[in-house]
């Protein structure tokens, strides 16, 4: 709860801050308050306090969710030294925005009531829809916002259309009390709570890229400014998947034989979407945003074979699969905008031709990442992959795992021709400066990676 | 201790050489793989001959101690842990005529592989096995691909996916045994010898052979799991062959016997004899396309693949025969492939080609070179008192045990060893000199300290199997007791 409280008044702070417009003083402020935050949040830690007329619970899990979160957000402001090179640029606003979005991720992992749900929910998207547009004479940055803000909306609707028919068949908002009600009607809930299960499922898994709901991530993705990507792709998936554990785990446990065939089917559905689609593209940045449907994938496998096992395993998958794909998206970032093509930041596989002979520290980063997304051993993508798995076998779901595993092996051919072009063609020879703090973050993502592949139980005793 | 400094050493070494680099890094590497063979050959004389694990030890790792870091070595192990040990410093000096360029990360890759190697032939728990499995994969891509022959990326690319596709399916399989350990008391074990004693349905042990076997066939490579193995062998810059060949290959063989056979002694009762009927037809498929070969390095690996068919369709056979002429088989057929490839490497870049026709009468202008391929070359043909003839042999009765008709078919591959490795040294040493042979020097000082420890040690091996057997046999015997 301090988290929220301290970074929504940081964010208040920070605008007013703006006067300054000197990045060398609201930088290292906003990092100062994402750690404070970070910190205060621990206080809270084994306490397991309800909040706000018992409409927020903090628990551990919570707070390890919140955690990647802030995590995820330290290491996308940390590379954002210079992003927008525009001297009419406001960073202060950017910087608040991107506080209270946080704030709003906050709301969605520890909510206790569907209101709050929402109230994160719209927080955390709405300020999405202007980080994506904030490339504002890009046209396709514009294009970008709109068609995720049309698309959003359109998702939060029928989202708050199910919490409207789950109130009208349970009489409250709170997880416990439809915990309770489907408890009491004896396997035999109103119908109206089933509609609304299903509403509130499309729009959370909208917010979370699963298929067929998916179809604004390549756009939105590839047009938002490459560092709000990287933050979209991190803070919003973790955030989403936190709050369908929730819902799923305490609210809807007692009916998941009713959703747990509909998450399969979507799953299966995200898994050959996101890896079919993302081994045919040519933009890196285009891939991995589908990548980011397939990792969504992998989730929901752990989502759909609901357990013992699977809030461990979506704790650990996320904080790996956010350490990589910041670390990917920030060499990204360098690269394409010291390699440009016509004028324009070369975000296709090609910009990263012969990385490794002028910048073998980055290569060797961005490598370590895609190993880690592609789920080889000894990196901590394997071990997620592994939890995951392990949810479902415990689970009995051997087919979804075939998939699964087959997909992941499809993974390996769209990862490694990133890495096929760095270390084995023949590319410019410009050398690409990196800042020295820019490249401690990157390094310190990869190091967190390697750590975490070989020795996975690292965090096991908090959970 | 001692399997922890194995394990540990050359990642020591790795790092050491890529911090020093530049010129010094290949003696560093060589020093480095020198003291590890000294490490192995401490393991190999300080071996007690019976079933139990030496030198071993444990330490609790993940999900609270149901997944331990374990390694150690016995019998099983014991010749591969020796056989890594031997190659690596050999084929470490066996680079030192090539000119590589980063030299640093290229030696390195060499001891970060053999570290990996190491691990799989002594970890004792099954996700430890796996993850070394895997491990193993990335230094050799990255030697085979950055190094390469010309059409390196997308041959390698193959085989980097080929084999993470085969193990993945080995994954699911070892998740899937590790949630049916213990299952009352909800503590699970990925202890390898735990696994030995689950009780698995017909079903569920047909599922499971298969999903190991695809990933150890692609591995060796078995018919008609092989059509990575010839174009990477061949693409590859020779010291990463000679890894792939006279050691990571050996990874496959050596996991059905740690793992299939033990693991689902029905399912290989049921499925066994399709593996051997696999592996016969790899054997014979392998030999006869080796004797159309015109380049030597690309007939090298066609032989490779029909002699690791044999080792194959011995395991399978599940006698005691089979399996100890297999584990002695992998020592020979590592010692063996490596110098052939070795010389395959001195020829070609002595004459600049690797085609049959262009060569003739080497041997006229190289006295040493002639005998040292000879010795390894009667090894390859399996000659009595060679190294060869004990593996064979013993693999052979094993066949034969299990039925008559495909250990007559696996004979074969003796007159067809015998066909293309004689057509191979004719053609390459004998008949008239060419303008690209003639003025051929012979072996260098350097070149002949890799050569004279592997003819040692194929004489040592076809004169004294003894030395080796009696090692694997209490280990092989206690295997057995699981496989009934």
């Amino acid at each position: 709860m301090l988290s929220i409280v301290l970074l929504s008044v940081f964010g208040i702070v920070l605008l007013y801050l703006g006067f300054l417009k000197s990045r060398a003083v609201l930088l290292p402020a906003t990092l100062l308050f994402i750690l404070l935050a970070l910190g205060a949040g621990f206080l809270e830690w084994n306490k397991s306090y309800l909040y706000f007329g018992d409409m927020l619970l903090i628990s551990n899990v919570a707070i390890l969710f919140t955690s990647i979160v802030l995590v995820s957000a330290f290491m996308v402001v940390s590379l954002s030294g210079d992003f927008l090179d525009d001297e009419a640029a406001q960073p202060a606003e950017y910087y608040a925005i991107l506080l209270f979005s946080i704030v709003g991720a906050i709301m969605m992992i520890s909510y206790e009531n569907l209101i709050m749900l929402f109230v994160g929910v719209e927080i955390l998207s709405v300020s999405m829809y202007i980080l994506t547009g904030s490339d504002k004479r890009n046209l396709r940055s514009n294009e970008a916002a709109l068609k995720y803000f049309l698309m959003g909306a359109f998702a939060t609707g029928i989202m708050l259309f199910g919490m409207a028919l789950l109130y009208g068949a349970a009489g409250s908002f709170t997880l416990t009390d439809i915990k309770g009600y489907i408890a009491l009607s004896h396997g035999r809930p109103s119908l109206l709570l089933y509609l609304g299960v299903l509403m509130v499922l499309i729009g959370m898994l909208f917010k979370v890229s699963a298929a067929p709901f998916h179809f604004w991530t390549p756009d939105v993705y590839e047009g938002a400014p490459t560092l709000f990507t990287a933050f979209m792709s991190t803070v919003v998936k973790t955030a989403g998947f936190a709050a369908l554990l929730q819902l799923l785990s305490v609210a809807f446990s007692a009916i998941y034989g009713f959703w747990w065939i509909t998450l399969a089917v979507i799953t299966g559905l995200t898994l050959l979407v996101g890896n079919l689609t993302a081994a045919y593209q040519d933009s890196f940045k285009r891939m991995m945003a589908y990548s980011s449907i397939s990792h969504a994938g992998y989730l929901l496998v752990g989502l759909a074979a609901l357990g013992q096992q699977s809030k461990q395993a979506l704790v650990f998958y996320s904080l790996a699969y956010s350490v990589a794909t910041i670390a990917a998206f920030g060499i990204l970032l360098v690269v394409s905008k010291q390699r440009t093509a016509d004028g324009r930041p070369d975000d296709t596989y090609t910009a990263f031709n012969g990385l490794s002979r002028q910048n073998p520290l980055l290569a060797f980063i961005l490598a370590v990442s895609m190993l880690s997304l592609a789920g080889i051993p000894l990196t901590a993508g394997f071990w997620g992959k592994f939890m995951i798995f392990s949810a479902a076998v415990d689970k009995g779901m051997v087919w979804i795992l075939v998939l699964a595993v087959l997909m992941s092996a499809v993974g390996i051919y769209y990862y490694f021709r990133v890495v096929i072009a760095m270390y084995f063609r023949e590319g410019s020879s410009t050398q690409i400066q990196v800042a020295p703090f820019y490249r401690f973050v990157l390094i310190a993502a990869t190091v967190l990676t390697i750590v975490l592949g070989l020795i996975p139980g690292l965090f096991q005793n908090l959970i | 201790m001692l399997t922890l400094s194995i394990l540990l050493f050359p990642i020591l070494a790795a790092l050491l050489v890529l911090a020093v680099g530049g010129k010094q890094a290949k003696q560093l590497a060589f020093v480095g793989a020198l003291v590890e063979l000294a490490l192995s050959g401490y393991a190999f004389l300080n071996f007690v001959p019976d079933a139990t694990s030496q030198f071993s030890f444990d330490y609790p790792w993940i999900f609270a101690g149901s997944i331990r870091f374990s390694a150690g070595i016995d019998g099983v192990s014991l010749l591969l842990v020796v056989l890594t040990g031997l190659l690596t410093p050999l084929i470490i000096l066996s680079a030192f005529r090539h000119n590589y360029e980063r030299p640093a990360v290229f030696y390195s890759l060499i001891l970060f592989m053999q570290a990996a190697l190491m691990g799989v032939f002594t970890a004792r728990d099954a996700f430890l096995f796996y993850l070394y499995f895997e491990a193993a994969l990335i230094p050799i891509y990255f030697l085979a691909a950055s190094w390469g022959g010309e059409n390196r990326i997308a041959v390698t690319f193959k085989f980097f996916a080929y084999t993470i596709f085969g193990s993945l399916f080995m994954l699911v399989a070892l998740v899937y045994l590790y949630f049916q350990t213990s299952p009352a008391t909800g503590i699970h074990s990925s202890a390898i010898t735990d696994l030995y004693n689950l009780k698995l349905s017909a079903t569920e042990q047909t599922w499971i052979f298969w999903a190991f076997f695809i990933a150890f066939a692609i591995k060796m490579p078995v018919f008609p799991f092989h059509t990575w193995q010839p174009d990477t062998y061949v693409e590859s810059p020779t010291p990463a062959t000679m890894l792939l060949a006279g050691i990571m290959l050996k990874m496959g063989v050596y996991g059905v016997i740690r793992l299939l056979l033990p693991i689902v002694p029905e399912g290989v009762g049921m499925w066994g004899t399709t593996a051997i009927v696999l592996s016969v037809i790899g054997i014979v498929y392998g030999a006869l396309i080796a004797i159309r070969q015109r380049d030597i390095k690309r007939l090298i690996a066609y032989s490779s693949f029909s002699h690791v068919g044999l080792m194959a369709a011995g395991v399978f056979s599940q006698t005691s025969y089979g399996i100890q002429g297999a584990l002695v088989q992998m020592l020979a057929h590592g010692i063996n492939v490596v110098g052939m490839f070795f010389v395959a490497d001195i020829i070609a870049s002595r004459t600049n080609t690797r085609l049959l026709d262009q060569m003739g009468g080497i041997t006229r202008y190289t006295p040493k070179l002639t005998v040292f391929f000879m010795i390894l070359l009667l090894g390859s043909v399996a000659l009595p008192l060679t190294n060869g003839f004990v593996g064979e042999f013993l693999l052979l009765a094993g066949v034969f045990e299990y039925n008559n008709v495909l250990g007559g078919v696996a004979g074969l591959t003796i007159i067809f060893g015998a066909v293309y490795m004689l057509r191979l040294f004719q053609k390459a040493m004998f008949g008239k000199t060419t303008d690209l042979t003639t003025g051929f020097n012979d072996v260098s000082g350097t070149e002949s300290w890799v050569f004279i420890p592997l003819c040692f040690m194929v004489f040592w091996i076809g004169l004294v199997p003894n030395s080796f057997l009696k090692l694997t046999e209490p280990a092989v015997t206690n295997l057995l007791q699981f496989i009934k």
